[in-house]
């Protein structure tokens, strides 16, 4: 055993403990018990890493490191994209940094029952956002959630294509090419992009109709879409989708639910979407979360790649507890055959939440809908009134919107890059990914944003545009 | 040894579901209202919504004030044992989550940063995630590593996509169709293998407790994409010949990666690209210090590789210019995206802060102890009544964990797995892990002592499991009906089986009470 003084996370680095237990087991050296590992295989050096660092020293070194960043609170930001600044009470940080929870072990429910409750109130509380009966335990983000959802469409029906919405996040797009193709395997799934009205953001629906039939194993289109706007024809699309056998999977934000109709009132299947907006900070793209959830048919239980907690009587008469079901359908049960995989997703975030959900209540969220739209449309019209500075889809979006500068003369990277120097991080650059957008803009503004950061922007915008 | 049980008893607090809470009218945010100026310009929130795509109900969520809220969230967190037992779940090297490193991800620098912002407002960010990089480049012997894996199966599934462009870039993807795996592979490989179209070969364990190379060798081919093992597997047992394996799979043209899920077993002591692999993942939560919150993280995987591979790792990957760090996204051979964006940086940040703390030293010295602590235990679990140990031929000391069996004990009490786990809830210590599926081994239960524990708390755990036993033999029915102490009693067995009674939410629930009466 190397000497080296005890270590603060490791209460048996005291030598005299680790001799103690060499004695009881009669071995003289710890290296005795690696002897499975030929020499040949052994790296014959100590590694070589930076020197351990002290609590104190570690501190500094980080706060230093990390000072080296400039953050959304230190400037007005306008981003999102995939990931957006919604307030976070302080209450719901409280309750998801709980030490009995933020853990590296794997609770059960006998010993876990409290952590296992709130996971069902997640999925609950979000059954009633969405009107589903059937929620999964949430799975790492929205991309993933789509991939897993056209897979299980792909189950469902036996068939081997999709059509998606091109007006989609390029990082979703990628992430759910990875779950479907390449088509040089034997079972991939064949995207088929359906294309947008260029007037007014919706689906194209000659093109759905002409990109869907008897080989179409689902629809994905998302409430809003990428570009922000609301497809008033989801209906539509959900019946061309059932008129061809095909489900419709439809990915919300769910923070939009309180004012936008649930998608199962206007025919989806399969409901997907991101966890972010409900409490959870950006960390730096780490607070991404999907879900995934139907009607409670066991059609759709048995294709879920997620664990399922489910409410059940105990042996003692009016106590109910919590389990997990349908775990046998899982890889950890199946292996290659189980539904996909399952491992660490973002249950932490479903802790944040859950409270997040019991903290609005149906008013709360009546309320942040509203004023999202009434702060996201005042800004995009105080835009849209700037000299070369027009909006593409001026109407019909939720919170998030396409600005184009074509007429400005400069590109976008040369107007954030200017906007940055005032100290505001301008919307996200579409130029290279919708190339037929031109050079535009997606702009997010929320319930965050007050009257006087929007007229900052449009004042900055102004000033940035006129040189 | 005499080891004096503590005393445990879970609160109760028979906290209702939320749903089933509140008060209309309740209100636990409250937003400023929309400014005059607003209100006036745009009108009237529901004009701005298609008609068609109005809420016309409202969502049925319960109404509550804050402190109700933060109350009910605390009291269940109170009804969670958490890591105040004595968590020894194996097959995952665990470790203690330190404080400061939470401290440090939680501010404002990390938590208010949005992963679109420009490369130079982020240039801590990004500076810490190359460093771990670098790290665990010296830990493994690979030449580039990548954080966007959101959990080790889905650096598994990252794997899987890089064999496939790997293979795509000769040519030869079509006829490279087979992944090969062990039974002791982690059941998310052949998962992840087969949910990228490949087909799985499992091969089977020798007596000696890994498979035969004769076994490999009749199933690599040019058929062969690759191959994904861990190495020591999860019963503690280590493959010697796996420098042959890996020789023999690239012979094939095939690719080899090593899961670094036991990695306390090996850590300082040998790297995966020396062996030869050509990738290696691991598991930043739980290995690396960062929680994974119950079961569920968020976590990383962290994914690495040789310089062969690294043009087809997803993009983008952070590079060090200079002084500057920035993100490389010009990579026309990457597999693109496996998730969105950088992956979970604040986790990255924990297992930095965590690396740090150990140094080289207290990583070689967190193995020795892990490994000490399960040889020591092992010594104890041993002596028990009913206990029997996997491959009880093989008498070479296990690595960082054992797989032991309570067949015995069922066979002549009746107690069975399931039992023992809730009663040890009882005691105040986290129900053991069996393992995964299939249980090669009747009644499987496989401790990971880990360097987090004490002496003192080993002590403890193997005092419960031999209380246990003796409970099994004298009172089976003691066992049999646990838990007593917790905060509730086990469930009702088959009603989460039976589709009409299972309820995974509230409203799915109330729909079933009425209709099963």
């Amino acid at each position: 055993m190397r000497d080296v003084s005890a270590h603060p996370y490791m209460a048996n680095s005291v030598p005299a403990i680790q001799q103690e237990m060499l004695d009881s087991i009669g071995v003289a050296t710890v290296e005795e018990l690696f002897v499975q590992i030929p020499e040949d295989h052994r790296l014959s050096r100590p590694l070589d890493l930076p020197p351990a660092l002290s609590e104190r020293e570690l501190r500094r070194h980080l706060i230093e490191t990390l000072s080296k960043n400039s953050t959304t609170e230190d400037n007005l930001s306008f981003l999102g994209a995939g990931i957006w600044q919604h307030h976070v009470p302080a209450a719901v940080d409280e309750i998801v940094r709980r030490n009995e929870w933020l853990t590296s072990i794997y609770g059960e429910p006998s010993s876990d029952h409290g952590l296992y409750q709130a996971w069902f109130e997640f999925c609950s509380q979000l059954g009633e956002l969405l009107n589903l009966d059937l929620v999964g335990m949430p799975v790492r983000s929205w991309g993933t959630a789509a991939g897993h959802a056209l897979r299980m469409a792909a189950r469902l029906t036996g068939r081997n294509e999709v059509a998606v919405v091109r007006a989609i996040d390029p990082e979703r797009l990628s992430i759910i090419r990875n779950y479907c193709e390449p088509p040089e395997m034997a079972n991939h799934i064949a995207i088929r992009l359906v294309d947008y009205d260029p007037a007014t953001g919706l689906i194209d629906l000659e093109a759905l109709r002409a990109a869907v039939g008897q080989q179409t194993a689902a629809v994905y289109f998302e409430v809003p879409s990428y570009l922000g706007v609301i497809d008033h024809q989801a209906a539509e699309i959900a019946a061309i989708a059932r008129a061809a056998g095909a489900e419709t999977i439809v990915g919300v934000d769910p923070i939009s639910l309180g004012v936008l109709s649930a998608p199962s009132a206007y025919g989806a299947d399969i409901a997907v979407g991101t966890i972010q907006p409900l409490g959870v900070h950006l960390h730096a793209g780490g607070g991404v979360g999907g879900f995934i959830a139907t009607r409670d048919e066991p059609r759709y239980a048995g294709e879920y790649p997620t664990l399922f907690i489910s409410i059940a009587e105990t042996i003692k008469p009016g106590e109910y507890g919590f389990g997990r079901a349908l775990l046998e359908q899982s890889s950890y049960d199946q292996r290659e055959k189980g539904k996909d995989w399952i491992g660490h997703s973002v249950y932490m975030w479903s802790v944040a939440a859950t409270a997040y959900m019991a903290m609005m209540g149906p008013q709360g969220f009546v309320e942040i809908g509203e004023i999202i739209l009434q702060r996201a449309h005042f800004a995009a019209s105080r835009l849209g009134g700037l000299k070369g500075v027009r909006i593409t889809f001026p109407s019909g979006f939720f919170k998030e919107f396409v600005v184009n500068f074509d007429d400005t003369g400069k590109s976008v990277s040369e107007i954030n890059d200017a906007l940055r120097a005032e100290g505001i991080f301008g919307g996200h650059d579409l130029s290279s990914d919708f190339a037929e957008l031109g050079q535009s803009a997606l702009y997010c503004v929320t319930e965050v944003h007050t009257h006087s950061d929007i007229e900052r922007l449009v004042g900055a915008l102004q000033k940035v545009i006129a040189r | 040894m005499s080891v004096e049980l503590k005393q445990y008893q879970a609160p109760v607090w028979n906290e209702p579901v939320i749903l089933d809470m509140g008060y209309p009218g309740r209100r636990g945010v409250l937003f400023a209202p929309v400014e005059p100026e607003i209100r006036q310009h745009v009108g009237d929130a529901s004009d701005l919504i298609p008609s068609a795509m109005r809420r016309q109900d409202r969502p049925a969520l319960p109404e509550l004030s804050e402190p109700e809220v933060l109350y009910h969230y605390l009291r269940l967190s109170q009804q969670t044992l958490g890591m105040m037992g004595i968590s020894l779940f194996g097959t995952c090297t665990m470790k203690y989550n330190p404080q400061i490193n939470e401290a440090m991800a939680w501010r404002p620098e990390i938590t208010e940063l949005h992963p679109l912002q420009h490369e130079d407002t982020m240039q801590g960010a990004l500076e810490i995630v190359h460093k771990m990089d670098l790290m665990l480049r010296e830990l493994s012997g690979m030449d580039q590593f990548v954080f966007q894996a959101g959990g080790g199966s889905e650096a598994a599934f990252t794997n899987c996509a890089v064999t496939r462009a790997y293979h795509a870039s000769k040519g030869e993807l079509e006829q490279r169709d087979e992944v090969i795996v062990t039974i002791q592979t982690h059941p998310c490989n052949p998962a992840t293998a087969a949910a990228a179209g490949f087909k799985v070969i499992t091969l089977m364990l020798d007596e000696n407790g890994y498979p035969s190379l004769d076994a490999l060798k009749a199933v690599v081919s040019n058929r062969t994409a690759a191959i994904m093992v861990n190495n020591p597997d999860d019963m503690g047992v280590y493959n010697p010949e796996m420098k042959e394996w890996v020789r023999i799979v690239h012979e094939a043209g095939g690719l080899a990666f090593y899961d670094a899920a036991n990695f306390n077993g090996t850590m300082s002591k040998l790297r995966a690209r020396e062996i030869g692999f050509d990738a290696c993942m691991f598991m930043l939560h739980k290995t690396f210090g960062a929680p994974k919150s119950g079961v569920g993280g968020p976590a990383t995987g962290a994914y690495g590789c040789s310089a062969e591979l690294a043009p087809f790792l997803p993009s983008p990957l952070v590079v060090r210019d200079g002084d500057r760090y920035r993100l490389d996204a010009d990579r026309p051979q990457s597999v693109g995206k496996i998730r969105e964006f950088l992956g979970n940086v604040q986790v990255v940040l924990k297992a930095y802060a965590w690396t740090r703390s150990m140094g080289a030293e207290g990583i070689a010295q967190a193995s020795d102890i892990s490994v000490l602590s399960n040889n020591y235990m092992e010594k104890g679990l041993l002596a028990i009544r009913g206990v029997t140990r996997s491959h009880p031929e093989a008498t070479t000391p296990r690595m960082e964990m054992t797989r032991y069996s309570f067949q015995k004990m069922k066979e002549e009490t009746g107690v069975d797995i399931h039992d023992v786990q809730n009663r040890m809830s009882d005691f105040g210590i986290d129900p053991l892990w069996a393992s995964h599926e299939p249980w090669l081994l009747p009644e499987p239960f496989t401790p990971e002592a880990g360097e987090m524990y004490g002496k003192e708390a080993l002590d403890q755990w193997i005092a419960v499991i031999a209380r246990i036993s003796d409970e099994a033999y004298s009172d089976p029915e003691l066992v049999k009906t646990s838990p007593h102490n917790q905060a509730v009693h086990r469930l009702k067995p088959g009603m989460i089986d039976d589709p009409s009674s299972r309820a995974m939410t509230w409203r799915a629930f109330k729909r079933k009470m009425v209709t099963n009466g």
